[in-house]
């Protein structure tokens, strides 16, 4: 299987870009440390949800997560998890990759980061020394001091990124980006359209969210976001089925070398796969929900597969945003229904979400890495916890048990609050002569 | 390969007012900045100069969904469709790609004054914090606070449904944001955008960040380049939004073109002293000759040291007149870069110059600069 072709043609897609492969892969979720782990998980219809023991819940109309517990010994906030995470997918994938050398990645990084505020341990940090009643000023008096000078860049937006950078030796200037729960798939968006550019032979796309603590839960669980069946905790996350009542938080980090598809043949790489179309679309309807006729959602699976120059019958397989809420499982189905038509009865359609919870700003890069290992195995995991199928959404969802398939065309789609919708379409390296 | 990207609207607010004749009078100077060294003291902002909501936010209910931050934004976004006259053009809106760069939400400081104070005292911390927080943070501020609603509530208030991006990190997200939707232009991969930031200074829990870092001027206002007894940012209430566009699409519409966005370039350079200094250089050199009309507007921070190291830089362009958008309207982190590159495209729509070099140092990380041409 060797590149037959003179290196002064260089490959194109069918628009004349340059093709976007894949080189690398990482992946860390509530199921565990890298790709050998969560597949075997996956596959297995594991949930990694569990009573969350981080912080109390006492009070809590949720208590429950997907929280990532095996990274650190010590009371952590939540730019250090969500860093950490994305070091550790990067390291995996840029290993995986053989790209660069240590410290030294030839192409820019691109980071979906969730929004980062000062939290209440460190601010307790800063009341303790205050007289009387806390106040801002004096928390800005006891700033002023310069004894909690660390505070600053961990709560810095662009801190982990930067973090990243150094670690990694990307170039140029990091983005961290949001998109609320399309992020990941925005970081990946973001690094193809770099690489068609022609500005980067190569772009470490990165989603990563370690962001499970009171006060966040408490945010999505007043806006009624969140599932309260926390009891057997595996079992709320439950995709598209009549019962679901809300999703379930989860953490974790994707991580993907993107790369010229010439640039990597040309040094032999071995190519997971290829990123072949990027579709996104603004929502003005509402804040929170979704526009009834689903028409942004559609438009952007459309917009994604023209992009990738195919068409709804190359998809093999869709890899569900499937939140579990009921709004998003019903808009989806819809939307998929539109864009696919009859044979959405038939074409398999799952979501990862069911075992590892909504990984939030991660959830795009984690469920891209998913969906590679999809097309690789020839495998797809299943949605579980689907005992009680909605009459209103007739899909397959791949219930409870992984099936085999051959899968060589994936349509991966994010959507998120503030109207975010991305679609990603994911296939297999394509046949060489 | 790379096709032209023109300027043809701009959506400025700051404490000076809003709109493109209050800051091309601004430009011109001389000017005394508005300061409030009262309010925040011992830190002195620039306030935002209060605005007219209902003009560009009709519905009362988005107004109310809103923070300052995000009214500010969408204000001057909706100046930016209105300047480009495409506020009404459904067919362009949902071609209008978004990028924001954006901090994040307000903290409701009452209640976390109230919850720390309760704290301390709480026999069971844990179930303190969460009964107040249930309680007493109202539901639908979490909206408000998240990063990519500004870009949410511009999409919803001005019927825009192309797809938006927030970008986060501080000065250099303004950069990056104005960087990424001028290449995506040039290099046809979208016809028109609408990019910029806003940032309400108004508010002691940015203060707060910033002062934790030690990065805070106190006391009076001083000019950014004159700060060195005590230096520091003064930050300031600002937004600014552009429209980006093709020069064909620009031109084959009868758009008024304000400049041509000529190139954007960044950096981030392992901060030593010196660094910024080399690094702007850098990016300024690889504008290659410029016009002897030339405006530099300079979105310094005030910070110690790389403020004094960015004024070297601009020492490599003496033919310039040397603007500070700190002095004019304060620094806005997120919306700094967009403000100044607005400022710019404004001196050269008003005929102040014929060329613009925008530079930029974040306060902590990242350096910026860019290139504008008289149309």
């Amino acid at each position: 299987m060797s590149n037959t072709r003179q290196r002064s043609t260089p490959h194109r897609d069918a628009r004349g870009r340059p093709i976007v492969a894949v080189t690398g892969l990482g992946i860390v979720t509530s199921l565990g440390q890298g790709k050998d782990a969560n597949w075997e998980a996956l596959t297995s219809g594991r949930s990694g949800i569990h009573a969350i023991g981080r912080f109390p819940t006492q009070g809590l109309r949720t208590t429950i997560g997907g929280t990532v517990d095996f990274l650190f010994d010590r009371p952590f906030a939540a730019p250090e998890l969500s860093e950490k995470l994305a070091m550790l997918a990067a390291q995996e994938a840029v290993g995986q990759s053989g790209l660069g050398q240590p410290g030294d990645f030839p192409g820019e990084l691109f980071m979906a980061v969730p929004p980062v505020e000062m939290e209440w341990p460190q601010k307790q940090d800063l009341a303790a020394s205050i007289e009387g009643d806390v106040d801002y000023d004096g928390l800005l008096r006891e700033a002023a001091t310069l004894k909690h000078k660390a505070m600053h860049e961990l709560f810095l937006f662009g801190a982990v990124a930067d973090h990243v950078a150094d670690a990694f030796g990307t170039k140029g200037s990091p983005i961290s980006l949001s998109t609320a729960c399309s992020s990941g798939a925005t970081a990946i968006q973001m690094g193809v359209e770099a690489i068609r550019r022609g500005e980067t032979p190569a772009a470490l796309c990165i989603g990563t969210d370690g962001s499970i603590h009171a006060e966040a839960l408490i945010r999505f669980s007043l806006l009624s976001a969140l599932s309260t069946q926390n009891d057997p905790p595996e079992a709320a996350a439950k995709p598209f089925s009549k019962n679901r009542d809300g999703f379930v938080m989860g953490e974790g980090a994707g991580a993907l070398v993107l790369e010229d598809y010439d640039h990597a043949l040309a040094r032999g790489a071995t190519i997971l796969g290829i990123v072949a179309g990027c579709g996104e679309r603004g929502d003005g309807f509402h804040r929170t929900r979704s526009s009834p006729d689903g028409k942004p959602a559609i438009l952007a699976m459309q917009d994604a597969l023209a992009d990738a120059g195919l068409t709804p019958d190359d998809v093999d397989y869709i890899n569900a945003h499937g939140t579990s809420t009921p709004e998003n499982d019903k808009m989806e189905a819809m939307s998929c229904a539109a864009v696919f038509g009859e044979r959405m009865a038939r074409l398999p359609m799952s979501s990862n979400k069911s075992m590892i919870g909504h990984t939030l700003t991660a959830a795009g890069a984690v469920e891209a890495v998913i969906s590679f290992l999809t097309i690789a195995k020839g495998r797809i995991p299943p949605t579980i916890n689907y005992t009680t199928p909605d009459p209103a959404i007739a899909l397959d969802v791949v219930p409870n048990v992984a099936r085999e398939a051959r899968v060589r065309t994936v349509l991966s789609n994010s959507f998120g609050f503030g109207g975010q919708n991305t679609s990603l379409v994911l296939t297999a390296e394509p046949a060489r002569s | 390969m790379q096709r032209g990207v023109v300027i043809t609207g701009i959506g400025l607010a700051s404490s000076l007012g809003e709109g493109i004749e209050t800051h091309a009078a601004a430009l011109a100077g001389p000017i005394a900045p508005v300061v409030d060294a009262m309010s925040f003291a011992p830190y002195p902002v620039h306030p935002l100069k209060p605005l007219e909501l209902d003009r560009q936010i009709p519905k009362k209910s988005d107004q109310r969904q809103m923070e300052p931050w995000q009214r500010l934004g969408v204000y001057a976004a909706g100046l930016a469709l209105d300047g480009a006259g495409i506020k009404d053009d459904v067919e362009t809106k949902s071609l209008l790609q978004v990028i924001v760069a954006a901090g994040g939400g307000e903290r409701d400081h009452a209640v976390d004054g109230a919850i720390l104070t309760g704290l301390r005292g709480a026999n069971a911390p844990g179930a303190y914090l969460n009964e107040h927080l249930m309680g007493d943070l109202r539901p639908t501020l979490f909206l408000a606070q998240l990063s990519n609603l500004l870009a949410g509530n511009i999409g919803i208030v001005h019927g825009i449904t192309g797809a938006s991006r927030t970008f986060m990190g501080e000065e250099q997200a303004g950069v990056d944001a104005i960087r990424t939707a001028h290449a995506r232009i040039a290099t046809n991969q979208a016809e028109i955008m609408l990019v910029g930031g806003s940032y309400n200074a108004e508010r002691r829990d940015m203060l707060l960040l910033l002062e934790l870092g030690g990065y805070l001027r106190k006391g009076d206002f001083a000019p950014v380049f004159d700060r060195e007894a005590a230096p520091g940012i003064i930050t300031g209430s600002a937004s600014a939004f552009l429209v980006l566009e093709s020069a064909e699409r620009a031109a084959a519409r009868g758009a008024t073109v304000h400049a041509r966005l000529d190139r954007v370039v960044a950096a981030r350079s392992k901060r030593t002293a010196g660094s910024v200094e080399q690094s702007l250089r850098t990016l300024i050199g690889g504008f290659g000759a410029l016009s002897p009309d030339l405006v530099a507007i300079s979105a310094a921070t005030g910070a110690a040291g790389i403020t004094a190291e960015e004024a070297a830089a601009l020492a490599s362009l003496p033919q310039a007149r040397r603007i500070a958008t700190g002095d004019l309207v304060g620094h806005a982190i997120e919306a700094a870069f967009p403000v100044s590159v607005a400022l710019a495209a404004t001196a050269l729509s008003a005929g102040q110059a014929k060329e613009a070099v925008v530079t930029g140092a974040g306060h902590w990380r990242g350096e910026g600069a860019a290139h504008l041409v008289k149309a």
